[in-house]
């Protein structure tokens, strides 16, 4: 049914999107939580430079990291001197790409749904012995789920339709960075190729449509668990 | 023992206590709305802080502002049932009973479910049960996670009517068998009756009265909340024998005085707590040879309340150690020529039981 091609492109596209979400998620919860529930100097320009991605034209965010994480960039240099980690021209990088580029859809997801966490509880749950980091594993991050989950969709779906931060830091190389979106423009630049390119433009809309029933889905599953 | 003092400002209202309350029984804390209830057990749990000052618990240090001790909450050991029951909506009931202790003591967990009636909630979420449910639910969890001590903050206040006599019951039971001391915020007099040992009056912030709840529902800060029509004395009696022919039974005050009431089903000596209102007081010179009247006392006059008023009076009665008050008309007292010292007959038609101890006890 698929084309080898087909099969290879959305595959990378699933795993890079996969990975750029799973390790979102951990600085996304503690940044989301800094900015719902505490107050320090600076936060507004926390707050902005988290939302910078979604603003600016994917290219710029794919030069800078270009310059900052490629193998003689200013980080990524000591990563690959130091830990071997290289970013430039590989699946890693495209993962890092969407990561950056989905990251603000995920924070105020989280953002969101901490802030309607009902502190109540969480002053209860410390009256009956609960540390604070243990009323936040077991009160707050439960409760906040059903956004988590939402959030982490939006961003998949997000990562899946990266493609200008991708192309211009990882450029377009079959199976390590030639993702669906990158696969489309290939095909669309190539003559003769308009079959191959809606072949793909049908199976992005159906992953994409299926990413938002499978949200809609855990939001009323997790709604109904946790009783809100 | 428990001693709280402390300063906090709240707004424009300032808190400042200088509390000691005993190391058991119930003390009620009563006030208006907006007199610092809530802020002052907020205070005791560590949810707020003091602006200064020092809370000790036995002989735990909670807050010292002096020594820049701050127990955090989860370390004071002091359980809080909240006026909202604020159960974890994803916990099964079982789920946050067991949130404190993950193992509780099995008879220990199981005499608590039992006392508050949870047995068949146990598999349910909170989002299933009712307002008293919940409260029973919210007591148990407070109580498993093995407290000094324990705070509710008007736990009855979210309830209907038909819940709170559901509930009430399990409460007065549950107070008379944990050994624990309890601090029970309330604005319901009823509710304190019922219910407490001891009664702390708060008033903007600050503590007006304290002591036994017979002695402050006496005293006259208590007035403003009795209206002249419904001043009632509390009297703490014990039981002393049962009528043989009728169901009466005869309860003695420390003094010796006796007061027979309608039957109450008690074993001897059980204490049981009486409120007598004042209109059903009436005064008479000599002592009535033939009367209806089945409690007769003498009494003396130790005060006249609102002497100058034309329509009655609070006389305040002396029997033995105990007082009682006794509201009047303005022309019984004058042609009676009641005065301060006088020596009278209290002809008492009415009381109510509040609280007997073994009735809850069952």
């Amino acid at each position: 049914m698929l084309s080898e091609y087909e099969i290879s492109a959305l595959i990378l596209s699933l795993k890079i999107s996969s990975v750029a979400v799973l390790f979102s998620l951990p600085p996304g919860i503690i940044l989301a939580w800094l900015l719902a529930r505490q107050q320090f100097p600076g936060k507004s320009l926390l707050d902005g430079l988290i939302h910078l991605p979604l603003v600016l034209p994917p290219v710029v965010i794919g030069y800078l990291l270009l310059v900052g994480m490629g193998r003689q960039g200013l980080i990524g240099g000591v990563l690959h001197d130091w830990f071997g980690w290289s970013f430039s021209f590989s699946w890693r990088g495209a993962a890092l790409a969407a990561a950056i580029v989905a990251f603000p859809l995920l924070v105020r997801a989280i953002r969101l749904s901490l802030e309607a966490v009902d502190t109540k509880l969480e002053q209860a749950a410390r009256t009956l012995g609960a540390s604070p980091l243990r009323v936040f594993l077991t009160i707050t991050l439960p409760l906040t789920l059903p956004g988590l989950l939402a959030g982490s969709v939006l961003a998949f779906a997000r990562c899946i339709g990266e493609f200008g931060a991708t192309i211009t830091f990882v450029s377009n190389i079959p199976g390590e960075t030639r993702t669906l979106p990158l696969a489309m423009y290939s095909f669309i630049e190539t003559p003769g190729a308009e079959a191959e390119a809606a072949r793909l433009c049908i199976i992005a809309i159906a992953l994409a449509l299926l990413s938002l029933l499978l949200s809609e889905w855990l939001t009323r599953l997790t709604r109904k668990r946790i009783g809100v | 023992m428990l001693n709280i003092q402390i300063k906090k400002q709240l707004g424009t209202l300032q808190l400042e206590t200088d509390l000691q309350l005993p190391g058991q029984g119930i003390s009620a804390i009563f006030g208006r709305s907006g007199a610092g209830k809530t802020s002052l057990v907020n205070l005791l749990s560590g949810l707020e802080r003091p602006d200064e000052g020092l809370i000790t618990l036995g002989e735990r240090t909670l807050f010292d502002s002096g020594q820049g001790i701050m127990l955090p909450p989860e370390k004071r050991r002091i359980g809080y049932v909240f006026q909202d029951a604020r159960l974890f909506p994803h916990f099964r009931v079982s789920g946050n009973l067991k949130y404190a202790n993950r193992n509780p003591d099995p008879s220990q967990f199981d005499q608590i479910v039992r006392l508050l009636g949870l047995e068949h909630l146990l598999d349910r979420y909170p989002a299933s049960l009712s307002g008293g449910e919940k409260q029973r639910v919210a007591i148990a969890r407070a109580l498993l996670s093995n407290p000094d001590m324990l705070l509710m903050d008007e736990p009855l206040a979210s309830l209907d009517e038909p819940r709170k006599a559901e509930f009430l019951p399990y409460l007065e039971q549950l107070v008379q068998q944990i050994q624990l001391p309890v601090l029970y915020v309330s604005h319901n007099l009823e509710e304190i009756l019922r219910l407490a040992d001891q009664l702390v009056l708060i008033d903007s912030g600050k503590v007006v009265c304290q002591g036994p709840l017979a002695e402050v529902w006496s005293s006259p800060q208590m007035q403003p909340w009795q209206p002249d029509q419904d001043i009632s004395t509390v009297v703490e009696t014990h039981l002393a024998r049962q009528h043989p022919d009728y169901p009466m039974t005869c309860l003695n005050l420390d003094n010796g005085i006796s007061l027979w009431t309608s039957y109450i089903d008690a074993p001897l000596d059980t204490p049981v707590r009486l409120r007598i209102h004042a209109r059903d007081i009436s005064l008479v010179r000599t002592e009535p040879e033939q009367s209806s009247i089945r409690n007769i006392i003498p009494v003396r006059v130790s005060a006249i309340e609102n002497p100058t008023s034309n329509d009655n009076r609070v006389i305040r009665l002396q029997a033995g150690n105990c007082e009682l008050r006794c509201n009047i008309t303005a022309w019984a007292a004058d042609e009676l020529k009641i005065k301060t010292g006088d020596s009278l007959f209290a002809q008492i038609k009415g009381m109510s039981v509040t609280r007997n101890d073994w009735i809850s006890n069952r």
